[in-house]
C-alpha cells in the first residue's frame, strides 16, 4: 500500500469529523433525533405533517453551509470538487445512492456516525457494507476498466 | 426557537462536511483507491466523528427525555436482515462511481456544482423509485 502523502489532510479532516459528531450528538440530546440524510430526505418526500419542520430547518442549514463557509474559512480549508464521473455516471450513481439508502434505511451519516456512536451492529454492517463495495468500485473503475 | 438551533446544527454539519473534504468526490475516491495512492484522511472524518458521537448518544442512553422535553426517537430496528445488507451495498456502488453519499451532495449542489445538483436529482428519483417497489411489494 503507497500513502498519498500529498493530498493527505488529518487535521481539516478530524476537525471537519468533530464539526460532524459535534451536530449529531446535540440534535440526538436536544431534539431526539437521529441525524440522518436518508431519513430527513425521506421525512420531506412523505410528509407526517409534525415530523417535517425540524428536517426543513436542519436542511436549510445545510443549503446555507457553502455560502457562510466563504465567509467564515480560510480559501485553502475548502477544496473545490473534483468530480471524475461523466454525466451519465453520475445519474446512475444517484438512483443506486438514492435506492440503496432507502432500502438500507441509511447513509454515511444515520449508519455511519450516529450507528456507530450508538455501538449499533446493524449501523456496522450497514457501514462494512458500503464501504465495502465502495472499494470494490473504485478498485473497478481506476484500475480495472 | 428550536428551528434556529436545528437551523445552526445542519450549518455546523454541512461545515463540518466541507471542512472535511467530503464534499469533494476526488477525495472521497482518494480515499476508496485502496490499489492506488491511497488518501487516509476520510478515516479521521469518521474517527472524529464517533469519538464525539460517542460521548453525545453515551449521555443521552443515561436521560429519559431530550432538552426540548420531546423523547428521544431511538432507532427501533436492530436486527440485521437482507434489505439492510443489500441496499448497503447498492448504496456503496453509487458511492464510489461518483464519489457523493447524501449529504455532501447536498452541500456541494448548495455550492452551485452542477453535476451535484443532477446527482441530487437522481438520487432524489432513486428514492421515490424505491418506495414504487416497496408499495408493489405489500
Amino acid at each position: 500500500m503507497q500513502i498519498d502523502w500529498l493530498n493527505f489532510t488529518p487535521w481539516p479532516a478530524l476537525l471537519g469529523g468533530i464539526l460532524l459528531g459535534i451536530a449529531a450528538s446535540i440534535l440526538f440530546l436536544n431534539s431526539g433525533r437521529i441525524l440522518g440524510i436518508t431519513g430527513i430526505l425521506e421525512g420531506l418526500l412523505t410528509p407526517k405533517s409534525s415530523d417535517s419542520p425540524w428536517r426543513f430547518s436542519f436542511l436549510l442549514g445545510i443549503f446555507a453551509a457553502p455560502l457562510v463557509a466563504k465567509f467564515i474559512l480560510p480559501a485553502n480549508l475548502l477544496s473545490p470538487p473534483r468530480i471524475d464521473a461523466n454525466w451519465i455516471t453520475v445519474v446512475a450513481a444517484g438512483l443506486l445512492v438514492g435506492f440503496g439508502t432507502r432500502w438500507g434505511a441509511g447513509c454515511t451519516s444515520g449508519h455511519g456516525i450516529c450507528g456507530l456512536s450508538r455501538l449499533s451492529v446493524r449501523s456496522l454492517v450497514a457501514t462494512l457494507s458500503f464501504m465495502g463495495t465502495g472499494f470494490i468500485t473504485v478498485f473497478v473503475i481506476r484500475h480495472l476498466l | 426557537m428550536q428551528r434556529v438551533i436545528e437551523f445552526m446544527l445542519g450549518l455546523t454539519f454541512g461545515l463540518g462536511l466541507l471542512i472535511s473534504g467530503m464534499t469533494d468526490p476526488g477525495k472521497v475516491q482518494g480515499f476508496l483507491d485502496l490499489a492506488g495512492a491511497w488518501d487516509p484522511s476520510l478515516a479521521f472524518v469518521m474517527g472524529g466523528g464517533v469519538m464525539v458521537g460517542l460521548l453525545g448518544f453515551g449521555l443521552a442512553k443515561k436521560k429519559v427525555i431530550s432538552f426540548s422535553g420531546t423523547p428521544f426517537h431511538w432507532p427501533e430496528t436492530a436486527h440485521i436482515d437482507r434489505p439492510l445488507v443489500l441496499g448497503s451495498l447498492m448504496f456503496g456502488i453509487g458511492w464510489g462511481l461518483a464519489g457523493f453519499c447524501p449529504g455532501p451532495a447536498l452541500v456541494a449542489m448548495a455550492a452551485g456544482n452542477d453535476k451535484a445538483l443532477v446527482f441530487v436529482l437522481a438520487m432524489l428519483g432513486g428514492m421515490v423509485l424505491f418506495d414504487r417497489f416497496k408499495k408493489r411489494d405489500n
